[in-house]
């Protein structure tokens, strides 16, 4: 029986070593190529009419001087008159021409009208007592219900007490049973009665959410300390560099070819397949390298079938449209706002007791997420409830974490303000509350002692408000986070060629995380031979089929099933190779380029030597996670990390600098140590960037972004990040937990350390992200827990 | 502002001097829509107007002369981009603010996205592709890879064309040069981190 095990430390080259990205290269070279840069012969430029306002109904299109302009080679109408759009940017027509000026000047000659409907853009702080809707579930409401993660039992509850006014097909529920519904709403639904819908105006507000547990009225009552707050963060935009968009082309009927920016190339094929009535084996998706991804690539988008839609009618010929930076910050997503109106409470000890929260956020028409509140502490008293506001813009997507720092800021910073009236040292009152943090607590324990070395907490923190003369204030904040990212269903073909050299084939992509590097790391390390030997083969749907790469869970994917077939490929070389050494395979081993008997480094052949006994035919070996048949698992779900902000204020212009931040990280065993730090650094960074500087601003006048570019809405840049250290946990406890992955935990928590860290230098809490100088001055002026929402 | 003063404007390739083009901004309801390159009197003087419709363009680009019928409208990045297919250059913002578009115009840096072709006709283009001579890594191209100054890699050819330039200007650059010399240039995926590396190594320092 073949080991598959992860190798021991003592036993394992490359594994868990600081190793640079293999495509790295080609990536500082310019070299890469990214969907952006597709550019074959002949290539049209696709383009797409939007819609300017946030809520209207399209009246007519007229097409026809568009038509007739030179150069002009396909149109298509997406959205025809009669039509209500929701949100503005929404697509109404593409147009591929031959190039972008012409493109350009086709979109401008189509005349479209609309009537102008009202819209509603607004996330502030819903009335009180909301009513909560008494009408039958309608379609609509309950695809809300699904994307607001409201709790199934809930779920089933509304529809038992209102009925619904929709009437569910089999092929509804079959659908809905693919997206994950848990069967007993599907039962629900099944049995539910039918109430004609009232079609009245809907409020915007949905309560997504109302729970009660334990007695927290007697808890608040019997507490030591009670703070009350308000915190929460806008609604920010992925702003991956490369935007959304794909290049396709048919080079016979029938058959597709789309070159698409995506985190699921297995996944794109099937998608379009229905809306363009082509079988999914018939289109072939490709994809080298993507220009970022962060949770909102994971679709063909409408203007991907427009884009093949358009290339059919131009016969054939490949159009390529990625999307203006304009449209990327209209409709290709946004990370949901969430703000809440928190009470908590503590004993004298610091020992947490009893939690109220008023949540309300908005991502979009669908409604908003809904935060895992409180975040990690299991605190024993507990109300809260939630309420989803739907606005007329573009809808949210995953991004990094979904639902996580939203739920981290608001937890955290809650703690901190209770940390303060106790005058205690927050880092004390979380270790007083450790018990109840959940499966990880243990992992936070030791991070924190190494954060605190890091930082320097101990030896430099002080009370609530900076008391050293001058207009500089200086603070400290912390936070902690977890994330499942356990790995996820990952196929590859896994060959060794007669030449010597490895291919590792699989529909995967590299977000920049690092994915080929850990691949290649794995094959090298099994096979004892060096990291240029592998050829990792990947961007592709026709090979073997693996998961998208979102939620952290392709690093345990792709390293396990590399792992079991690297592990039976080489067990058969060694097969191939035993009757040459005179030994039976099992007493071989390859390590150092060589295949050899154990610990013999006499009796034993070249790596390419080995090689060329294995014939004419290459050995091939499919992987798979998960494998039943292949034990053990090889990756695991479950992290903690913790995080220290340091931050200095300008109390007189109220600028925040982040001077330095500390993040201690634990995933399990860390296949790349360089790369892995890689990832927690560039989280800290965007932490920075969206503690600081993101938000996506709507005009409530018209319902449009105000910022859709990269002026007005910043990023961080290189001059703002401060210092930043990264410690990995790594060894016992850690490597035997298997692979997990890293990609959402380290963003979660740097909203909330940088807030707590500004809230400690200068005495208030200034309750909304981003900790701009507008807000930090407001906060001054007013003192804590008057900001306006 | 004194743009107005001809002694501080730059070298100018398309024929049509800033002064000239208020002229003609001036008189543009005169002016026919006819293709190609048209002389036109404007405010007593004749005025060179190209376009709209599309006029010959060379480039020199990395040391090769490449020509193409473009529209005036088309900027230096997308014509690099597009009929040029030299792709190292990546648009992301299009207008001026990310620098992943930045490429060499006779030796400084610029915005690609913010030139236009027909103006850079006549000057020295090198993009990233030029940097790396026989397709071996430069020095801040190995130093990028060895600190792991990339991660999606979009923003890095920009920014390997910008530090290249900021670090031949500054071989020892201290932490506030850096403030001040990489600023110019966005990534989203945060690899700052390694990009600071690679210039404190250049200047043999450390990162604290």
């Amino acid at each position: 029986m073949s080991q598959y095990t992860w190798p021991d430390p003592a036993t394992r080259p490359l594994l868990g070593k600081k190793i640079s990205r293999v495509d790295g290269p080609s990536k500082s070279s310019g070299r890469a190529k990214y969907t952006y840069d597709y550019n074959p012969q002949g290539l049209l430029a696709g383009k797409i009419l939007r819609c300017p306002y946030a809520h209207a109904k399209i009246v007519s299109i007229d097409t026809s001087a568009a038509e007739k302009m030179p150069g002009v080679k396909a149109i298509e109408i997406i959205q025809r008159a009669g039509t209500e759009i929701f949100w503005a940017g929404d697509e109404i027509v593409g147009v591929a021409a031959v190039d972008e000026g012409t493109v350009d000047d086709a979109i401008r000659a189509i005349k479209v009208e609309y009537e102008v409907l009202p819209h509603f853009v607004s996330d502030a702080e819903p009335p009180k007592n909301v009513a909560t809707d008494t009408g039958p579930v309608s379609a609509d409401d309950f695809e809300d219900l699904a994307d607001n993660q409201v709790p199934d039992e809930e779920v089933v509850a509304m529809i038992q007490k209102r009925g619904i006014s929709f009437k569910p097909s089999d092929k509804d529920l079959a659908s809905y049973k693919g997206m994950g519904v848990d069967q007993s709403i599907i039962a629900a639904l099944q049995k539910a009665k039918f109430v004609e819908g009232t079609g009245k105006q809907k409020s915007p507000y949905k309560k997504t959410s109302v729970q009660t547990q334990g007695e927290p009225d007697k808890a608040f009552a019997a507490a030591a300390a009670v703070v009350e707050g308000v915190y929460g963060m806008p609604c920010i935009v992925h702003s991956c560099l490369e935007t959304h968009g794909s290049a396709s082309g048919w080079p016979a009927e029938n058959e597709l070819v789309v070159h698409i920016s995506t985190q699921n190339v297995s996944g794109i094929a099937a998608q379009m397949a229905e809306p363009l009535s082509v079988p999914a084996g018939n289109i072939n998706v490709v994809q080298q390298n993507i220009g970022g991804g962060f949770g909102s690539k994971f679709s063909a988008d409408r203007w991907d079938v427009n884009t093949a839609n358009l290339s059919k009618k131009a016969g054939g010929k490949p159009v390529k449209n990625m999307l203006d930076r304009k449209a990327e910050f209209e409709v290709a997503g946004m990370r949901p706002s969430a703000y809440a109106r928190v009470k908590i409470a503590a004993a004298k000890d610091g020992k947490i007791t009893a939690w109220d929260s008023r949540s309300w956020g908005t991502g979009g028409v669908g409604g908003g997420g809904t935060p895992p509140l409180p975040y990690i502490l299991e605190i024993p008293n507990q109300r809260k409830q939630n309420t989803a506001i739907s606005t007329n813009q573009g809808s949210a997507r995953a991004w990094r974490a979904p639902n996580h720092p939203q739920a981290a800021l608001i937890t955290m910073a809650a703690i901190e303000d209770l940390a303060a009236k106790l005058k205690m040292d927050p880092l004390d009152l979380v270790h007083a509350n450790l018990e109840i943090a959940g499966p990880r607590k243990d992992n936070y324990s030791e991070e924190f002692v190494i954060a605190d070395e890091l930082m320097g907490w101990k030896k430099n923190w002080h009370q609530r408000g900076d008391q050293t003369a001058g207009h500089i204030k200086r603070g400290m904040g912390l936070s902690m986070h977890t994330w499942g990212g356990r790995g996820h269903n990952s196929n590859c073909d896994f060959s060794i060629n007669p030449d010597g050299s490895v291919e590792v084939k699989l529909g995967t992509q590299d977000l920049g995380t690092g994915c080929l590097t850990i691949i290649s790391i794995v094959a090298a390390d099994t096979l004892g031979i060096p990291l240029e030997n592998i050829k990792v083969l990947y961007g592709n749907n026709r090979y073997p089929q693996s998961g998208g790469s979102g939620g952290s869970t392709t690093s345990g994917g792709v390293t396990s099933s590399t792992r079991r077939a690297a592990v039976d490929a080489r067990d058969a070389l060694f097969a191939k190779v035993a009757p040459s050494l005179k030994a039976q395979p099992e007493e071989l081993e390859a390590v150092g380029a060589k295949v050899q008997v154990k610990g013999d480094a006499g009796r034993g052949l070249s790596w390419k030597e080995a090689c060329a006994k294995i014939g004419a035919v290459p050995l091939t070996i499919r992987g798979a996670n998960p494998d039943k048949a292949r034990p053990p698992d090889l990756t695991n779900s479950g992290v903690g990390g913790v995080q220290m902000a340091e931050v200095s204020v300008d109390v007189e212009t109220g600028i925040v600098r982040v001077t330095k931040m500390v993040a201690v990280q634990d995933c399990g065993l860390v296949v790349d140590v360089k790369t892995a730090e890689s990832q927690v650094l560039g989280a800290l960074i965007m932490g920075i960037s969206y503690a600081l500087y993101e938000e996506k601003i709507l005009d409530p006048i018209t319902g449009r972004v105000l910022n859709p570019n990269l002026e007005f809405y910043r990023l961080a840049g290189l001059n703002d990040i401060g210092e930043l250290k990264v410690h990995m946990m790594t060894g016992k406890g850690y490597d035997e937990r298997g692979v997990i992955g890293l990609s959402e935990p380290p963003v979660v928590s740097p909203g909330a350390a940088i807030s707590n860290a500004v809230a400690n230098a200068i005495g208030v809490r200034v309750p909304f992200l981003p900790l701009t100088p507008d807000r930090v001055l407001e906060a001054l002026e007013q003192g804590d827990g008057h900001a306006s929402v | 502002m004194n743009t107005d003063d001809d002694a501080h404007k730059p070298e100018s390739n398309s024929g049509v001097t800033r002064r000239d083009f208020m002229k003609i901004s001036a008189v543009t309801a005169a002016v026919p829509l006819v293709m190609g390159t048209n002389v036109v009197e404007a405010a007593g003087e004749e005025v060179t107007v190209h376009g709209p419709g599309k006029v010959p363009v060379t480039l020199n680009v990395n040391g090769k002369k490449l020509s193409a019928e473009l529209e005036p409208r088309v900027t230096l990045l997308d014509a690099l981009r597009g009929p040029f297919d030299i792709t190292g250059a990546k648009r992301v913002c299009d207008r001026g603010s990310c620098g992943a578009c930045t490429v060499l115009l006779d030796g400084k840096p610029v915005y690609a996205c913010s030139v236009l072709a027909i103006d850079a006709q006549g000057a020295k283009i090198e993009t990233i592709e030029a940097l790396a001579e026989d397709g071996k890594l430069s020095p801040v191209m190995a130093a990028f890879v060895a600190h792991d100054a990339q991660q999606c890699g979009f923003c890095t050819p920009g920014f390997v064309v910008a530090a290249t330039h900021f670090l031949q200007k500054n071989p020892k650059p201290s932490v506030e040069d850096m403030r001040r010399g990489l600023s110019g240039n966005y990534c989203r995926c945060g690899t700052y981190d390694g990009i600071r590396a690679v210039a404190l190594a250049q200047s043999g320092g450390k990162q604290s």
